[in-house]
């Protein structure tokens, strides 16, 4: 019963880890979708792009791992950028489900050109930890970094969104757009602040992804729809939804699969989501604050 | 604060020569000339849909002018874009107040000083603003969308302060608030006039924006149909006979 109890606590702080990771994915992707009202359903391939950078950065030209890992914050970052100049902008005025299909276009066009460029085999940054061991539970170092890093990144973007001039424009276009001129803010310029921003987080869960994960083009599906996933349970573009929704998931992931096998834990957490849809379609704090 | 000059004889601060405009297809401004001096209050007066907003609308360039020319002191606003008025001294408080509903009164006040020349003045300007309306400041961390009508068009006219603007714009500041709040609202008009600021206020609550403003405008679908100072206006035939039902 002892033991018992000592891994059931294993699963649900390895759940509160997973669950610090998974917040940050959605973040980005709530915070895109709250200014611009615009899903990107290649987030997870940005991340994607933002692994390879790094790899080949690091692995083939032997950068160290933090500058290779700098880097491709922030060449994802400016991916976003292109992505939204590029891709979104020509459609910002057109159907919800254009805009979808189009950046699903995006999705498929990266998945396959990361496939003709890099080839289909698995990756490894080859950077391995020892597991941290605190009284019969043991951590895995990767995962502790990133739930770290990923607290830090989201209490950062938090700052800035509240307390910066830019940060409060941010919130009030997702509020009321039209008027945003009247107050001397040109659109446009906080659609790409915004793209950036998303991209960059997208570029910061890829340096904490990279090291928990061989890294392989098709790797964006592992995480692109459970982070719209827990984007929508916790309302899209709610980004203290997202928040919460990713603790609740990453503990249906973690807790269930310990109580079945790992598999299920997915099995589980995808049926937890169905019944809140059926619930609240709009999300758990879906069409409240943003 | 701005120190603006004290009303009558100032220089010509905004003037409009022949301006038309509209939305697509639609024209709403047909050749309206008008001009506003420096510490002056100004009022344009209509019925619904005689194009009062459209007028503010197009002076913040939300709207296009397809002919004639917007200056302000003296500069063409013609090849302005939208959100470079407020720099050139032009604030709007646009209809229906518009606050950010979701952010705290404060930082509604603060969107009103986005511009990076009004940012190292948001302190001073906060202050002035609470001084004006000192409800504000009780409510300052209150989320906007929860302020009474009366309340939220404080900040909406806080909020355009904020930028310390050298004309300051008004969409029907009275337009849904109950009878006992638009008195107190026309109060609130007449002491920012008396502040100094220069005031451009399109109203369909014609008899009380009179006694507030120097002169004023008639609009009539989307052309002037006469002007002049208030107290001659609140004495026309025309105007009683139509406007104020005598």
């Amino acid at each position: 019963m002892q033991i018992f109890d000592v891994f059931l606590l294993e699963a649900v702080l390895n759940g509160l880890l997973l669950g610090g990771l998974l917040a940050l994915l959605s973040l980005g992707l709530n915070l895109v979708f709250g200014v611009i009202d615009v899903i990107w359903i290649c987030y997870a391939e940005l991340i994607m792009v933002g692994m390879y950078a790094i790899y080949y950065l690091y692995v083939v030209f032997g950068w160290p791992l933090l500058l290779a890992m700098a880097a491709g914050v922030l060449l994802v970052a400016v991916a976003g950028v292109a992505l939204h100049q590029f891709v979104i902008r020509p459609v910002l005025a057109a159907e919800p489900i254009n805009q979808l299909l189009v950046t699903g276009g995006v999705l498929f066009f990266l998945q396959a050109a990361a496939t003709l460029a890099f080839g289909i085999e698995f990756k490894n940054i080859g950077v391995t930890f020892p597991p941290i061991v605190v009284s019969e539970i043991s951590f895995s170092m990767p995962r502790l970094i990133a739930f770290g890093v990923a607290l830090a990144g989201m209490l950062a973007v938090y700052l800035f969104l509240t307390r910066t001039y830019m940060g409060t424009a941010i919130r009030a276009i997702s509020q009321d757009r039209a008027i945003m001129p009247l107050m001397g803010v040109n659109p446009d310029r906080i659609f790409i602040i915004t793209s950036a921003l998303g991209g960059a987080l997208a570029g910061l869960a890829s340096c904490l992804l990279v090291l928990q994960y061989d890294i392989h083009p098709a790797i964006g599906l592992s995480f692109g729809p459970i982070t719209f996933l827990i984007c929508v349970l916790g309302g899209l573009g709610n980004m203290v939804g997202g928040f919460v929704a990713a603790f609740i998931f990453a503990q249906f992931i973690s807790v269930g699969g310990f109580f079945l096998a790992v598999e299920w834990g997915y099995v589980i957490a995808f049926l937890f989501f169905i019944a809140v849809m059926f619930w609240r379609p709009q999300g758990i704090w879906g069409g409240q604050v943003k | 604060m701005n120190s603006p000059v004290a009303a009558s004889g100032g220089s010509a601060m905004l003037q409009l020569e022949s301006v038309s405009a509209g939305y697509d297809g639609f024209q709403a401004l047909f050749n309206v000339s008008l001009e506003v001096r420096s510490g002056e209050s100004v009022a344009v007066i209509g019925p619904n849909g005689a194009g009062k907003t459209t007028l503010l609308r197009t002076i913040s360039k939300l709207i296009g002018v397809t002919s004639g020319d917007i200056l302000m002191e003296g500069g063409s606003l013609r090849n302005v874009p939208a959100h470079e008025v407020i720099a050139r001294g032009i604030a709007q408080v646009p209809e229906g107040r518009r606050l950010f509903a979701r952010l705290t009164v404060e930082e509604n006040l603060k969107m009103g000083a986005f511009l990076p020349a009004a940012r190292p003045r948001h302190d001073e300007r906060l202050k002035f603003v609470y001084s004006l309306f000192p409800r504000l400041q009780e409510r300052h961390l209150q989320i906007a969308g929860t302020l009474s009508g009366g309340e939220q068009q404080m900040c909406a006219i806080g909020r355009a302060l904020m930028s310390g603007p050298k004309l300051l714009l008004l969409d029907e500041p009275s337009a849904g608030l109950a009878p006992v709040i638009v008195q107190s609202i026309f109060d609130l008009v007449k002491r920012i006039c008396a502040e100094g600021y220069t005031v451009l206020i399109v109203e369909q609550n014609i008899r009380q924006v009179l006694k507030v403003v120097d002169r004023a405008y008639l609009l009539e679908t989307g052309r002037i149909k006469s002007s002049g100072p208030s107290a001659e206006l609140l004495a026309s035939d025309e105007i009683r006979r139509a406007y104020l039902g005598i």
